[in-house]
């Protein structure tokens, strides 16, 4: 962890820029993506430091608003495949560093 | 043995009897056994003597009964630990007990006697009831009551057991009747249980898709990295509103592109449907087009009705008024009408519809214009080409399907000053280029062609007043031009035809000559609405004006036979043949195609006339009224050439079309006997008709000269 950390401080200045939430890929309407999107951020701003909690805070809160068996993965590496409902899938970056995946299957 | 047995159940029965017969009983059975000894106790009282008797009686014994007991202690002493003296107790126990019999009687519902009830192996209550005391005594004592001469005691008990066994009688009664008031019965049923049935219905899970990425950072980083540039060329461009617009109106593109594509795959179907859907509607119509005769034709030799048929309206056309019809040569079901104005005040757009008698509720094709149509034309070959001539003096060419006109001349090439009242196509020229000729109120006829992409002008001839150019020479020389309003090819001859004018005359006109008319007559008071020649004899032409009248006329002889050599004496033909005067201005005549004397006529008090000269040369065979409102004018109508009907419109956008009674067209067939195949022996026949008639009317106009 300490060398990667190390790693990443050399591109840290350039990527300093690039904060703000980038949706990846989504197939949802516009009023749900923006919304997750917030929610997104409000967690992991929230959760900066633990990605569980931040992951547990998506998951239910997207639970609460929008039905039940929410998935959330966040995490800054991580590979997946996963079947979702159509219309209820958002991958997005944020932070520069951090990469969420937010979909929903029962 | 037998004696004494008999004599103890005598006893027996007789202290059954009762208690109060034994000593009557005693004394009176016994008499013969005892003598009369009396035993008296010793120290009985005698007394037989009076004295002693009464002194006897009188004395008197005095004793007191107290319940005290004599051989109780009197002076019990106990020891009282409260006052902790010897104190008397001053309550002595004054119960004496002379005699006890502890009695072996048990209540027949205790415990004891359920016990030994079960132990003698008596399980009706009944019957212990009866016999339990007795059973339960003595052997002996159950035969007690049989016995009568027990001990008191027995007697005693006796007596107990008959009180007992007297309410026996009433306990086996009540053994029968009485129920056990513990009793306790239970019922059950069971009900019918309805059958389970299981139903089961399984909705259609949401679709799901799946979708795979791997996360790292690097992927993050160029995720970034081109969003970043993007942002940093949409910022250079500066054009994010302009593309969504863009993307907006592509969008629209798009739509309504595949719209058309929609609308225009089904159009056939559509179309198909239309009809089908008017073929019911207006079937009825239909039926009379076909089939329908005016039966009361028979009955009425000189007389012919029309009867209305289908009504072709739009609601776009509603305001402008029918200035031309014209039928599709090729299809007979088609026809074409222009739409515009005849109120020099009112002038607007036009349109052009055509119209098929099979769909009479929405026209065909639909031409908006910017000017109003005064005349259309279609062409005898190409039936797709229709020349129109507007009001503002242009005139077009259109072509049917597409919506632009293919040609519309300008200002810059030969527009006519002044409303084209009439256009008709002729003969391809030499070099096959379709061309027509125009009509206006300047005064000019143009003969326009069509070259490959343009339409040329040529003018033909000016009209200009005979009476002006003879005041030429007066010094003035201001040519005053003729309006003209209407024109008429000669079916055979092609460079021939007559041109009529405002002013009400008729000009006879050859195309080889430009300057000069081959005949002009003053044919008319008001302006010439309509010219036409006779479809079959060559000399005969008809005029309709304003003037209300219609008129026959006939071509000088010698102009017609000699059409070369050209101007001839105008003198011959300055009468008509024929004059009719309908009331009303006459908006247009035209021949029958069936019969060289038939012509009908519009006129603008909304009536129809049709004459057959051979019938009657004075009075019409039929006179009706077309229009459905008041003073709407007819305008203009138009045979169609292969069936029986007439178009009619009117001054409010409506086309009426009428069939006409077997009366007013079958007179040619009955002239003709058996109706020849060959049409030029049949038009031979329709001449010779004409000529027939013509040679009557011909003969006072010679003498009058």
């Amino acid at each position: 962890m300490a060398e990667q950390t190390e790693e990443k401080k050399e591109p840290e200045s350039k990527r300093a820029v690039h904060t703000y939430p980038l949706i990846r890929h989504s197939d949802m309407n516009d009023e749900m993506r923006t919304e997750a999107m917030e929610l997104c951020v409000t967690a992991c701003e929230k959760f900066a430091s633990n990605n569980e909690n931040a992951a547990r805070m998506i998951k239910e809160t997207m639970d609460k608003k929008f039905g039940a068996s929410w998935h959330a993965v966040v995490g800054e590496g991580y590979g997946f495949e996963i079947t979702h409902e159509v219309k209820n899938l958002l991958y997005m970056f944020f932070g520069g560093n951090m990469a969420i995946i937010v979909w929903k299957c029962s | 043995m037998l004696l004494q047995e008999a004599l103890a159940r005598r006893r027996a029965t007789r202290i059954r009897d009762g208690d109060d017969m034994t000593d009557m009983g005693d004394t009176e059975g016994e008499d013969w056994m005892h003598t009369k000894t009396l035993v008296k106790p010793d120290d009985q009282l005698d007394l037989s003597d009076q004295a002693s008797i009464i002194s006897q009686l009188k004395e008197e014994f005095t004793r007191i009964l107290t319940a005290n007991n004599p051989h109780a202690p009197q002076n019990i002493v106990r020891y009282s630990f409260k006052e902790r003296q010897y104190k008397q107790t001053s309550h002595v126990d004054q119960l004496a007990i002379h005699f006890t019999l502890d009695g072996n009687m048990l209540h027949k519902d205790s415990d004891e006697a359920k016990r030994q009830r079960a132990r003698l192996g008596l399980p009706e209550v009944t019957q212990e009831a009866a016999g339990s005391e007795g059973g339960e005594t003595t052997p002996a004592a159950a035969a007690a009551p049989a016995e009568g001469e027990e001990g008191k005691e027995e007697g005693k008990e006796g007596e107990q057991t008959e009180e007992t066994t007297t309410p026996a009688p009433g306990g086996a009664e009540a053994g029968k009747k009485l129920t056990n008031q513990f009793n306790f019965s239970e019922r059950a049923s069971q009900t019918y249980n309805n059958p389970y049935r299981e139903r089961g219905t399984a909705t259609e899970p949401p679709p799901r898709a799946t979708f795979s990425a791997n996360v790292t950072q690097w992927e993050i980083f160029d995720a970034y990295q081109e969003d970043f540039e993007k942002q940093e060329k949409s910022k250079e461009k500066k054009t994010i509103p302009g593309r969504k617009e863009e993307e907006k109106t592509r969008k629209k593109l798009t739509i309504t592109e595949t719209q058309g594509d929609d609308v225009s795959r089904i159009s056939k179907a559509a179309k198909i449907i239309e009809r089908m859907v008017n073929q019911n509607t207006y079937d009825d119509i239909a039926q009379d087009f076909k089939y329908w005769e005016d039966p009361s034709d028979e009955y009425r030799e000189n007389e012919g009705t029309m009867l209305p048929l289908w009504k072709f309206s739009f609601e776009k056309a509603k305001k402008l008024a029918v200035t031309s019809l014209c039928w599709n040569p090729r299809y007979k079901d088609l026809f074409a009408a222009s739409f515009g104005s005849y109120d020099f005040m009112k002038q607007g757009n036009g349109m052009i519809l055509f119209y098929t008698l099979k769909n009479p509720s929405f026209p065909e094709y639909v031409y908006e214009t910017d000017s109003g149509v005064m005349c259309l034309d279609v062409h005898k070959e190409n039936s797709y080409l229709v020349a129109v001539g507007f009001y503002d003096g242009s005139v077009g060419v259109y072509s049917i399907g597409k919506k632009e006109p293919l040609h519309r001349c300008t200002a810059k090439n030969g527009k006519h000053t002044d409303p084209v009242w009439q256009v008709r196509w002729q003969k391809d020229d030499l070099e096959n280029n379709h061309n027509f000729y125009s009509v206006s109120s300047d005064g000019r006829i143009v003969n326009w062609t069509i070259l490959k992409n343009e339409l040329t002008y040529e003018d033909v001839i000016t009209l200009h007043m005979p009476d002006s150019s003879g005041e030429g020479p007066d010094g003035t020389k201001v040519s005053t031009i003729g309006c003209g309003t209407a024109f008429d090819f000669h079916k055979k001859n092609d460079y021939l035809f007559l041109v009529g004018t405002e002013e009400g005359k008729i000009n006879t006109c050859s195309k080889a000559y430009s300057s000069q008319f081959l005949d002009s007559v003053d044919a008319h008071n008001m302006a010439v609405y309509k010219v036409r020649w006779n479809p079959f004899h060559p000399r005969i032409y008809i005029t309709c004006s304003a003037d209300w009248q219609v008129k026959i006329w006939e071509v000088s002889s010698q102009t017609t036979a000699d059409k070369t050599e050209g101007i001839s004496n105008e003198s011959q033909t300055k009468k008509p043949l024929f004059t009719f005067d309908l009331n009303n201005s006459v908006g247009d005549v035209a021949w029958a195609p069936y019969s060289s004397t038939v012509f009908a006529a519009v006129t603008a008090d909304g009536k129809i006339f049709m004459y057959d000269l051979s019938i009657n040369k004075y009075e019409p065979l039929c006179e009706q009224m077309i229009a459905q409102k008041k003073k709407t004018k007819l305008t203009h109508l138009e045979f169609n050439p292969f069936d029986p009907i007439i178009i009619i419109g009117d001054d409010r956008g409506n086309v009426t079309s009428v069939k006409i009674s077997p009366n007013l067209r079958k007179m040619p067939k009955e002239k003709k006997g058996a109706p020849p195949p060959d049409p030029a022996v049949k038009e031979a026949n329709e001449i010779a008709k004409l000529e027939k008639l013509l040679a009557m009317v011909r003969e006072p106009s010679d003498d009058k000269k």
